[in-house]
């Protein structure tokens, strides 16, 4: 009984004479649209990964899944007001690495905190980081690209997609890992930086994958290596970082669901299941694989094993971020 | 011939029923869109993207370009009726345009500005089929000390085409430079003029400060007695709704250079269409016999720009469709359609994705079509707008500007902005100092700060880049060119004797 009271205590308490009903209404969630807040715009990365997944979601649990796209500040903003929505089921966020994890450290005066305003609900997908270079970069595999910057520090330009952008922090890990600060270039937004990689602008880029697999594929820009434990199906001839030389650069861009702080634990089973479930469906699968995207393993589905997650990137972003600031 | 047996395959696929509708939909929803002011293509693009999500690719992607060149066309409706400009790129076409209006000539002003842009749209939708892939070249060539000079010669473009002082011009730009200064450093990311407003650290947008020194200070100054007056002549002096024969004559090379020109910088990603309308402008005035008849109703004012806005808005596809990177945000979420559909746009697609490409490219010069059918029609119902009262109008507008801004960002500080912008474009006119430098000014700037410091960072702070390369070399010796016959002396005695406003 204490579990449902205290639940009910939480999201009906202007409605607390409601507590005789609330074990079916626990039961009965969800009851309306749930809304689910992406903080990028339509059509970016998570904003797609949202879209496939709760697309499968909806039907499961009933009710449709209406999305929101908040942007701004990095993503900072739409992850605020999830942070402050009721905490009742029916708001929910798509987060990814730098709304979850990489912002703690990068903006100081942030309005929420990634671990203690949220309730983590599920981990949907990891997108591998790619160290890429200009077709034209005199090293011919990581080991001569390790040696060549670290030779060349003061003349190598490194490009990103702006500050706090997934690029940006990835390649900040690299050189920290490097021990290496070259000039970072920085534009507005991904097409632009791989524009002036494709050109031969700028001499390295870090990014999504999803970004940099068709121009790869064109002979346009180079790929050293992925830094994810295995091989991309969608780039097979591209090293892990640990097969070529560098284990220590370890990076994935991923997106999961986060719920409000104090959404009953009831509320997050049921959300976690809807959203294993449609991890599991061959058509999501298909369609997330498309994108170069990595789907977890059944034992990192859990909203613990994304609590943790969060824990330990906050622990890996926060050294090589503070400094930048 | 491979080029016509794509152009073939895709007019086949742009012809069926479902792609027709598409690029219909799309094409009266641009038109919407580009006439409602504050509403912006991008803001529309945005909302309307999760709805492709159901749709066919192909069809989705045809209705969202339409939506895009659409807006194109509509966005010339309110520059000339109400000189409020709906996007950046026809902040030139309210100079003459409005004058034309003033004159009861809105009717040959709204055709002109159709049939200019369909020509335009015509030769950009050849022209991508014929020489997509060799001009991205051009793209690529751009690098940041090109942008960076381009941009001073887009300013530079923004002194010659003031109508009264050159010092007063230049102010207006420098304001219009500090204005785009608010928001985030790029570099550091450090927060600059924001005052601790959440809202302005993203920066001041551009519909906000638009809708402010056009729209309202427009409005406060009808509300002026003395314009009272001017204003039922406007109502009635209305003469013909169609360009006369001379019109036509006077517009076609007008038309032809603001094609060539829209078409060349629409390919350059960023500001490249709002550059193109600001260039073909001033070259009009600068080949004019008699270029004190432009900012007073010279149709080949509304003519050249417009033509150049819609080429441009074309050939800004090329990137997208040659070498799958967006040229500009609009683009970008064109991007995230097809990411939606499972599509990677990149070097191969119009290898692997023949359908969408040449259906795309296809369904380009049938959206033109549609819109110079929809269009012409509709120069009757539009100027017939003009004949509403004052006391019906002024509000609608007000409310349509501020629900415009408001959906922006859903923002409630960016409609108490645009109003304090009015109060500040009040100032400006009654002081002749004009509002369309301040805009170019504050659209260019940020493009220019970021590529000035994206080239110094590259060339580790050495300035001679922006004269060793030859692309940048050129635009700048072009620009100090045009600078020094705006600001000669001699010269300027006699710019300021034909250019003199003759209103008090």
């Amino acid at each position: 009984m204490m579990p449902i009271r205290s639940f009910a205590g939480a999201c009906l308490a202007a409605l607390a004479s409601l507590c005789a009903v609330a074990p079916a209404a626990a039961q009965k969630y969800p009851t309306r649209n749930i809304t689910m807040i992406v903080p990028f715009a339509a059509g970016g990365p998570t904003d797609v990964i949202s879209r496939i997944v709760t697309g499968h979601m909806a039907p499961t649990l009933g009710q449709s899944i209406i999305i929101e796209n908040v942007v701004g500040a990095g993503g900072t903003t739409g992850a605020t007001r999830a942070a402050r929505a009721a905490n009742d089921g029916y708001t929910l966020i798509t987060g990814h690495m730098g709304t979850h994890a990489a912002s703690a450290p990068l903006y100081p005066k942030l309005a929420y905190h990634p671990e203690k305003d949220f309730e983590p609900v599920a981990l949907l997908a990891g997108t591998p980081i790619l160290i890429l270079a200009r077709k034209d970069f005199p090293p011919k595999d990581l080991k001569e690209f390790v040696a060549y910057v670290k030779a060349n520090a003061e003349k190598v330009n490194a490009a990103h997609a702006g500050i706090g952008s997934v690029s940006h922090v990835s390649c900040e890990l690299l050189n920290s890992i490097l021990g290496i600060k070259p000039v970072g270039v920085p534009f507005n937004g991904t097409g632009p930086a791989m524009n002036a990689l494709v050109a031969g602008q700028v001499d390295y880029m870090c990014d999504q994958i999803v970004n940099a697999v068709p121009q790869i594929n064109a002979g346009t820009i180079k790929a050293y290596a992925v830094a994810t434990p295995e091989r991309n199906p969608s780039l097979p001839n591209v090293p892990t970082t640990t097969e070529a030389g560098l284990p220590e650069f370890q990076a994935q861009a991923w997106n999961a669901i986060f719920a409000p702080k104090g959404t009953s634990p009831a509320i997050i089973a049921t959300l976690n299941a809807a959203a294993v479930k449609a991890l599991d469906d061959e058509n999501v699968k298909k369609r997330l694989l498309e994108l170069g995207s990595v789907i977890p393993a059944p034992a990192n589905r859990t909203p613990e094993a994304l609590a943790a997650l969060v824990k330990s990137e906050i622990a890996k972003w926060t050294p090589v971020l503070k400094p930048a600031t | 011939m491979d080029l016509f047996a794509n152009l073939a395959h895709g007019f086949a696929v742009a012809f069926s029923p479902i792609n027709l509708l598409m690029c219909l939909i799309g094409a009266l929803v641009g038109t919407l869109v580009g006439v409602l002011p504050g509403i912006g293509t991008i803001a529309t693009v945005a909302m309307l993207l999760p709805i492709t999500f159901g749709l066919p690719p192909v069809g989705a992607l045809i209705m969202l370009a339409g939506i895009y060149y659409g807006a194109q066309y509509g966005g010339s409706t309110t520059s000339i009726l109400v000189n409020i400009p709906g996007e950046a790129t026809s902040v030139v076409t309210a100079l003459d345009g409005h004058q034309m209006a003033k004159q009861g000539r809105a009717g040959p002003a709204l055709a002109i500005a159709a049939i200019g842009s369909f020509f335009a749209g015509c030769v950009a939708t050849v022209l991508i089929a014929v020489l997509g892939a060799p001009l991205t070249k051009l793209a690529l060539a751009f690098g940041p000390a090109e942008y960076f000079s381009l941009m001073v010669l887009g300013l530079i473009f923004a002194v010659v085409l003031a109508k009264g002082s050159v010092l007063k011009a230049i102010a207006m730009i420098v304001f219009g430079l500090l204005l785009s200064m608010v928001g985030s450093d790029i570099e550091t990311g450090a927060s600059r003029m924001a005052f601790n407003i959440p809202e302005l650290a993203d920066g001041l947008g551009f519909a906000t400060v638009a809708m402010g020194v056009f729209g309202f200070a427009e409005i406060i100054r009808n509300l002026d007695h003395g314009a009272e007056m001017s204003r039922d002549l406007v109502q009635q002096k209305i003469t013909g709704l169609m360009p006369t024969r001379k019109d036509l004559i006077d517009s076609a090379p007008a038309i032809g250079r603001g094609t060539v020109l829209g078409s060349i910088l629409g390919i350059l990603p960023g500001g490249g269409a709002v550059i193109a309308s600001f260039a073909a402008y001033t070259l009009e005035k600068k080949l004019a016999k008699n270029p004190s008849r432009f900012g007073r109703g010279a149709i080949e004012g509304v003519a050249a720009p417009e033509s150049a806005n819609n080429a441009a808005a074309q050939t800004s596809f090329i990137p997208l469709l040659t070498l799958g990177i967006p040229p500009n945000a609009v683009m970008a979420l064109m991007v995230g359609a097809m990411t939606i559909h499972g599509i990677v746009p990149g070097p191969q697609v119009m290898q692997k994705q023949p359908d969408l490409v040449w259906g795309m490219i296809a369904s380009m010069w049938i959206g033109n079509l549609m819109l110079i059918i929809i269009n012409l029609p509709l120069v009757g119902i539009w100027v017939r707008l003009l004949r509403v009262p004052y006391r019906l109008m002024f509000p609608s507008i007000v409310i349509f500007c501020a629900i415009g801004i408001y959906s922006v960002n859903n923002a409630p500080v960016d409609v108490i902005l645009a109003g304090v912008f009015g109060l500040v474009g009040y100032w400006l006119i009654k002081h002749d100092f004009e509002p369309a430098p301040l805009l170019l000014g504050m659209v260019l700037g940020p493009l220019m700060e970021e590529n000035l410091r994206r080239a110094l960072l590259i060339s580790r702070g050495d300035w001679s880049v922006f004269l060793s390369r030859p692309l940048s070399a050129v635009l700048l010796a072009i620009a100090a060119g045009l600078l020094v016959l705006a600001v000669l002396p001699s010269l300027r005695a006699k710019r300021d004797e034909v250019f003199t406003e003759s209103e008090g």
